[in-house]
């Protein structure tokens, strides 16, 4: 049932109708096409207009501070013996995170579209902050559904949000979590269709918005092939990424993706183990299916039934993954690898001991598969990693599981 | 043979000169038993179609009440399969009732349309909706539901305009069904002087015949939503009398069916007797 044709253009997807080969798609209630439809055409006008590039450009220098410098990993390259490792230093950005790549250019087109209320889904509160950022620098209310057991383990980010001028609405349906985040906030969007832009954070959800995240957060690919080339004189031979529902890493593989010498990998959680049930690897662990607007992998029971993800990153705690991954995975363009919680905290404790850099746990299930990669790479290898966030949030989650007292 | 089904009951009560009264109930819930009683004793009570859910664990479309009820169902283990053995087991005594599932796509990805439809067509079903699939996604469904002579019953809502209504209506039949307020179910409430030029424009454009749900609870609403519509769906307000029964330890299926008892009176009644009149029930 999968297509597993490998096509001559790879940056050549979505098609219209917003399919990566079987996957993406636009599967939602009826009342949502309508809006579906308008946010699709709106894109397309704005993609088409030079001001609106101008001004995302500007405000993606001087807000968010673009662009992020690649950074050779010197010590921790030594550290693992093989290849040259670099960093691309997305926790840099205001907000600490990939997540405001999106925000900026989503909500600029939000308010070309003249939407005048912004709702979000978060997991870890990341994308809730990036999105209440935008929210108060452009005056928008802004309303962000968080599972409310994510509420309970991201109280730091929930105060964020609520300084930052939003609301952040606790969701006690389903499993409290992200997906049932989500689901929230779509029922708040076929409620509310007249005024309210939803600004998703994943590159997952009905077309166009795999597109759009993915389009928005590739600016990160295309500034890291730019500045590999200029430090190296070549492209890499492998480009890293954690993957949830994978923005993070659609964004750093898509300027990649026809340099057929360019290993493009992906690091899915898998919590205590894929051998468990715990864990949140949708490729590795899951099957195709339908949720969320979208068509894809997902972890689910035999009866269709979604179940829980788990992972010690909130952020990778999704029991889908974006429509391009599950594209990439099955044309064999791309590879998913998977990091226990276990192996995500020592290279948490390894990259903050080596390189002064205490990163997202997210980001820390990249780096625990470095020196496999390396491996695969060879001593004159070139590796670059995308450093998705900055672990300050995460202390108190990572000191818990050692058994230690922030 | 089963889309005749849908067609024999609309074109009868358009005969008799009254709105179908279409009730929703969950499959297996509160267990599969109960949820067998209430079916066997929809038709007396009044209901002219059923429509039954199956459970998913992630209903993007639904508000709390049925939000719970799917989790109520799930609980108690029940599935896709086991929700076609309810029907079958239901059709042991009722022949002539349209049964039209209601539900997502994801537990249909499973077995696949094909089988899916084969089975469901065997179980004695007659048609589908389902929520997440418009008609952009439809077409391998609804190939797999012709095969089977199923209706692929479709949406129309407050957001359809009229050139996406001609998008909505394509392979479409049995009925429409108008949802008459932007939200998820059981949540805002439905006006029919407002919902009565869309049941028009919608039965002009499909020649089907045209049923409105999310957001009726009261006899009182019900009545007047059958003076304009060809059908008035309850869901939610049934769903609830599910939870309210089990919270007081009453009989489950005596409580739902004595709601559908009275929700079936005002449909029923609703063109032979003034709306005036009725509103000095007040809220039933």
């Amino acid at each position: 049932m999968n297509h597993i044709a490998k096509p001559n253009d790879y940056t050549a997807y979505p098609d219209a109708s917003g399919r990566f080969g079987d996957y993406g798609g636009r599967y939602v209630p009826e009342t949502l096409m309508p809006l579906v439809h308008e946010l699709d055409a709106a894109y397309r006008a704005a993609q088409a207009d030079p001001a609106f590039h101008a001004e995302l450009n500007g405000f993606l220098k001087n807000y968010v501070g673009r662009p992020s410098p690649l950074y050779y990993a010197e010590r921790l390259s030594q550290h693992i013996g093989g290849a040259k490792i670099y960093f691309k230093r997305e926790e840099l950005n205001h907000t600490g995170a990939h997540k405001i790549n999106n925000c900026m250019g989503q909500i600029l087109l939000a308010m070309r579209m003249g939407k005048t209320r912004i709702i979000a889904e978060t997991g870890a509160g990341q994308h809730g902050v990036a999105t209440a950022t935008v929210c108060a620098r452009f005056g928008l209310p802004c309303i962000v559904y968080m599972g409310a057991i994510d509420v309970e383990r991201q109280k730091p980010n929930v105060f964020r949000m609520n300084l930052l001028g939003a609301k952040v609405e606790a969701v006690t349906s389903g499993s409290s979590t992200l997906k049932d985040a989500m689901n929230e906030a779509l029922r708040d969007w076929v409620t509310n269709v007249a005024d309210t832009y939803y600004l998703i954070g994943s590159a997952a959800g009905p077309h166009p918005y795999p597109e759009m995240v993915r389009d928005f957060q590739s600016v990160m690919g295309r500034e890291s092939r730019e500045q590999i080339l200029e430090v190296e004189g070549r492209l890499p031979d492998a480009v890293v990424a954690c993957v949830g529902g994978g923005s993070n890493a659609i964004g750093m593989f898509h300027p990649f993706l026809n340099d057929d010498s360019v290993r493009l990998i992906g690091v899915e959680a898998s919590g205590d183990g894929m051998g468990t049930p715990r864990h949140a690897a949708a490729i590795n662990g899951g099957r195709p299916g339908v949720l969320h607007g979208n068509k894809t992998y997902l972890i689910q029971d035999d009866q269709g039934q979604i179940t829980e993800a788990h992972s010690i990153s909130a952020g990778l705690d999704y029991p889908g993954i974006g429509p391009e991954h599950a594209w990439l995975h099955d044309v064999g363009r791309a590879e998913y690898l998977t990091c226990t919680d276990k192996e995500a905290l020592a290279a948490f404790q390894l990259c903050a001991e080596l390189e002064g850099i205490i990163p997202a746990l997210e980001t820390s299930h990249a780096i625990a598969r470095l020196p496999d990669i390396a491996k695969m790479v060879g001593k004159d290898g070139l590796i670059v990693l995308n450093m998705s966030g900055r672990g300050d949030k995460d202390v108190a989650t990572v000191a818990q599981a050692l058994g230690l007292q922030v | 043979m089963t889309k005749a089904r849908i067609d024999a009951r609309f074109n009868a009560l358009k005969a008799e000169g009254r709105a179908a009264f279409v009730t929703y109930v969950m499959a297996g819930d509160p267990d599969y038993a109960t949820a067998l009683e209430i079916l066997q004793g929809l038709p007396a009570a009044g209901a002219d179609v059923i429509e039954v859910g199956f459970p998913f664990s992630d209903p993007m479309a639904e508000g709390p009440p049925i939000q719970r009820a799917a989790q109520r169902a799930l609980s108690k283990g029940m599935t896709l399969n086991r929700t076609l053995e309810l029907i079958a087991d239901f059709r042991k005594t009722d022949q002539d009732t349209p049964v039209i599932l209601m539900g997502y796509a994801n537990p249909l990805v499973t077995p696949g349309y094909v089988a899916f439809a084969r089975d469901a067509a065997q179980a004695g079903v007659d048609g589908l909706i389902v929520v997440d699939i418009p008609p952009e996604e439809a077409d391998p469904l609804a190939d797999a539901l012709d095969a089977e002579g199923l209706s692929l019953i479709r949406l129309a809502t407050p957001t359809t305009d009229d050139a996406r209504l001609s998008i909505v209506i394509q392979r479409t039949s049995g009925f429409v069904y108008y949802v008459s307020v932007a939200g998820v179910t059981g949540v805002k409430e439905a006006d029919a002087d407002l919902v009565a030029p869309h049941v028009r424009r919608v039965r002009a454009a499909s020649g089907l015949p045209v049923a409105v749900g999310f957001g009726i609870k009261t006899p009182e609403r019900a009545a007047a939503i059958a003076r304009v519509a060809d059908g008035v769906v309850v869901g939610s307000a049934l769903v609830d009398e599910v939870a309210a029964a089990l919270a007081v330890n009453e009989s489950v299926t005596a409580r739902v069916l004595s709601k559908v008892e009275s929700l079936a009176h005002a449909v029923r009644t609703a063109r032979t007797s003034e709306p005036e009149a009725r509103t000095l029930h007040g809220n039933g």
